[in-house]
């Protein structure tokens, strides 16, 4: 029997190496996967590198995994924001290595990774001093850069609903990354704010396949205000 | 150029509303638009009424709807500047991988930027200032730079200190080259091409010899 839900994030995430390379969804304040972030925290694998659009918010999720010293590597696409004083801080100190990557390559990229596609080339970035040293090719007339997929080690996504098999709906913009990065890791988690039988998710409606998920555990929902969910503070 | 000297007798700016009019204008019904952070996402609150455009969202949003009502945000509905956003009917939602396909794959008819610079022959410089101690941030720019079937910048044209944000060339670091086909500004609207510069409209009361002055380059009328 195939039974993909864990009892606990710690359960889940039990097994994470030193080294690491772990894939984070989320985008603003949709998809973010707070409470596996927190897990990874207390679970203790240090050195990692951690692909995720931003660089982390405040002092909590992502910020709270750089401050305890366990990033060796951020690759994203947006670390700049108002609140990103955490990796600004630990960045400017040359304690965290950065590689800025254009958001459709990140994504692409990740994309590719799943999908056993050995490299592509696209006109994204050509001429910039984010293609220097890449190399480039004229197709069709047209100026490209290769990209390599970024393979992960681990993915921590959050989802709507899950099943035992893995398969996974999303809510609205909070789908972001979560699809293409639970394809590009060997051990992809998944939080779910419900779990749900096998057959009661809508099989046309089934966003990531059970096949692409390792693990599924349930996180509540945060508290509601106006009829929407609150960001994930 | 004496730039405080040189700007102070300009005519009337076109306001931020009424260049957003102006880029609104220009967008046929039936298109497919990406909106940039900052000023392009003013254009959203003046599209013609009686055209159906859809404004697409890089993190996974077509048929985005205007800002949630107070009270009303749904933290899983954002915009790509963050904000709390709403769904049109008809509408619909898809991963990071797809949405960028959509721009990279040149199924975005129009993308709005905002910009530092921008050469004569359509080179952007949106991202980076540049500056030693900046963190850098792309986000999404340089995939809708080249990515989108026609890319516009909305911008001043000139900087606080009077100088033209429209360049021979660029300093600051390169977004994309030759990518820019439209430049709105608050003074006058240029096309861009292989061939320089030509002004398509400019506000009431400039010259052509003064709007060139102000940019610095032959400018086609």
């Amino acid at each position: 029997m195939i039974n993909k839900i864990a009892a606990s994030v710690a359960e889940a995430l039990a097994g994470t190496q030193d080294g690491a390379t772990v894939l984070i969804g989320g985008f603003g304040t949709a998809g973010i996967p707070a409470e596996l972030i927190d897990g990874l925290i207390d679970q203790g694998a240090r050195d990692l590198t951690v692909v995720n659009n931003n660089a982390g918010n405040g002092e909590h999720g992502l910020a709270a995994l750089l401050k305890a010293g366990r990033v060796r590597k951020i690759i994203c696409s947006f670390p700049r924001q108002a609140d990103s004083g955490v990796f600004d801080g630990l960045y400017r100190a040359g304690r965290v290595e950065l590689e800025l990557v254009p958001q459709g390559n990140l994504a692409e990229r990740l994309r590719a990774a799943g999908a056993g596609i050995g490299a592509f080339f696209c006109p994204t970035a050509f001429g910039t001093e984010l293609a220097a040293g890449k190399e480039t090719r004229e197709i069709n007339g047209r100026q490209h850069v290769l990209e390599y997929p970024i393979h992960g080690d681990v993915a921590l996504i959050k989802a709507e609903r899950g099943d035992r098999w893995g398969n996974l709906t999303y809510r609205m913009s909070a789908r972001n990354f979560g699809p293409v990065m639970a394809m590009a890791a060997r051990h992809t988690v998944a939080s779910v704010h419900e779990l749900v039988e096998l057959g009661q998710l809508d099989p046309e409606q089934v966003v990531t396949p059970g096949i692409f998920v390792r693990r599924v555990v349930r996180v509540p929902r945060l508290a509601t205000a106006g009829g929407g969910f609150k960001a994930a503070v | 150029m004496d730039s405080k000297e040189s700007t102070m007798n300009l005519p009337a700016r076109r306001q931020k509303e009424v260049l957003a009019r102006r880029v609104a204008q220009d967008i046929p019904d039936g298109s497919y638009v990406n909106l940039g952070i900052g000023m392009p996402t003013l254009v959203a609150n003046q599209l013609p009424p009686g055209r159906e455009i859809i404004l697409h969202s890089e993190n996974g949003i077509l048929g985005m709807g205007p800002a949630a009502a107070e009270g009303q945000e749904d933290f899983d509905l954002i915009n790509a500047g963050k904000q709390a956003v709403t769904l049109l009917p008809g509408g619909a939602f898809f991963h990071h991988a797809d949405s960028f396909a959509m721009m990279r794959g040149g199924h975005i008819d129009i993308c709005v930027l905002g910009a530092f610079q921008v050469s004569a022959t359509g080179d952007l410089a949106n991202w980076s200032t540049g500056e030693a101690d900046a963190i850098p941030a792309v986000g999404g720019a340089m995939d809708l730079a080249v990515g989108a079937r026609q890319t516009w910048v909305m911008m001043d044209l000139l900087t606080k200190s009077g100088v033209s944000k429209i360049v021979e060339r660029c300093s600051y670091p390169l977004t994309g080259l030759g990518c820019v086909k439209r430049i709105y500004t608050d003074l006058a609207t240029f096309d861009c091409s292989t061939e320089g510069l030509r002004v398509v409209d400019r506000v009431e009361g400039l010259s052509h010899a003064e709007l060139e002055r102000l940019v610095g380059l032959p400018l086609r009328a």
